[in-house]
């Protein structure tokens, strides 16, 4: 074995077929007091392939810490939709932290 | 029937008002027995402060196909003609309407019922936010019904079709975020707990009108 990967990674020849992904790129957005915890509207997010949405969260965490704070009353959002943490995400997807909303 | 199963579902960019006139037609048909509205207006006062306007923002792509689930939801549970369901983003001066949803049905049980589930739902899991700006500072509001929906959505279920919701079971009012309001100047009264107390409970929207318009209710006589 030439590659020297975490197990998650080697699985990735079997769906991106001749290019190997050992990571991939997604877009996240912050939206209300997300937005003003981390001072962006959204930023790009490298993860390992086969990430779940909760690993990006946690990294997220990491990079932004101040996003805690909201960590156990937000959701996530995975291509316009609510999504478990345990989703995993893909190449080029648009991750929403939502923070509790107040429409109406 | 041309008018049957139409359904509208609009967010209006920032200083676009709310058209009420529009939707009221365009849930109207002659088939319809009943029309019932409900409209979201800005409220002067939340907990004794002055309140300025509101300013609302979405993730709009996902704030439309939500809303759109939930109309479908609701045809699921009520026998509708149109629903039309619009929120305006950006600054809403105090008086002035951030939602309106409008039902049509052949009698009036249907449209209200539905009527009071959309504003319901779209409270409780459309992406959409409103920061409420006093004279001397500035809060993001937190939905009850989303506190209370939070672990649902948080599983990746977004769609909530039953109609039999169950009474909300004493869920504690207050939101979990910390510190999230700015007051530049706390008046110095007697507050217990100034930065948490404005969480949850649908504060400001509030005043919502709910308006009947019945015609020709052919099974209940009129009115």
């Amino acid at each position: 074995m030439e590659r020297q990967m975490e197990p998650e990674m080697e699985t990735s020849t079997a769906s991106s077929g001749d290019k190997v992904l050992s990571s991939i790129s997604i877009k996240v957005l912050f939206f209300a007091r997300a937005r003003d915890l981390t001072g962006l509207s959204e930023t790009p997010l490298v993860v390992p392939y086969g990430s779940t949405a909760n690993y990006c969260l946690e990294a997220l965490i990491s990079k932004f810490p101040r996003l805690e704070e909201i960590h156990h009353c937000m959701v996530l959002a995975l291509n316009e939709e609510y999504a478990a943490g345990s989703s995993t995400v893909k190449d080029n997807d648009e991750l929403a932290i939502i923070p509790p909303i107040s429409g109406g | 029937m041309a008018n049957k199963d139409r359904t509208l579902v609009e967010i209006l960019e920032e200083h676009n008002l709310i058209d009420v006139v529009k939707y009221m037609n365009f849930v109207g048909s002659p088939q319809a027995g009943a029309v019932a509205t409900f409209s979201g207006t800005t409220r002067d006062t939340f907990e004794g402060k002055t309140v300025l306007e509101l300013r609302y923002e979405a993730y709009v792509p996902m704030a439309i196909k939500q809303m759109k689930t939930i109309c479908e939801s609701a045809r699921s549970s009520w026998d509708l003609i149109s629903i039309a369901v619009a929120h305006r983003l950006g600054p809403v001066p105090v008086g002035e309407i951030s939602v309106f949803v409008a039902v049509s049905s052949v009698h009036r049980a249907d449209s209200l019922e539905a009527c009071r589930f959309l504003i319901d739902e779209l409270k409780a899991s459309v992406p959409i936010w409103k920061k409420e700006v006093y004279t001397n500072g500035e809060v993001w509001k937190e939905n009850s019904e989303f506190l209370q929906r939070r672990l649902e959505l948080g599983n990746g279920n977004g769609s909530h079709s039953c109609r039999k919701r169950l009474v909300e079971e004493g869920q504690h009012r207050k939101g979990c975020c910390g510190v999230k309001v700015r007051i530049d100047e706390v008046p110095v009264v007697d507050d217990k707990s100034p930065r948490t107390s404005s969480c949850g409970g649908d504060p400001s929207l509030a005043m919502g009108k709910t308006i009947v318009a019945e015609n020709r209710e052919e099974e209940d006589g009129v009115g």
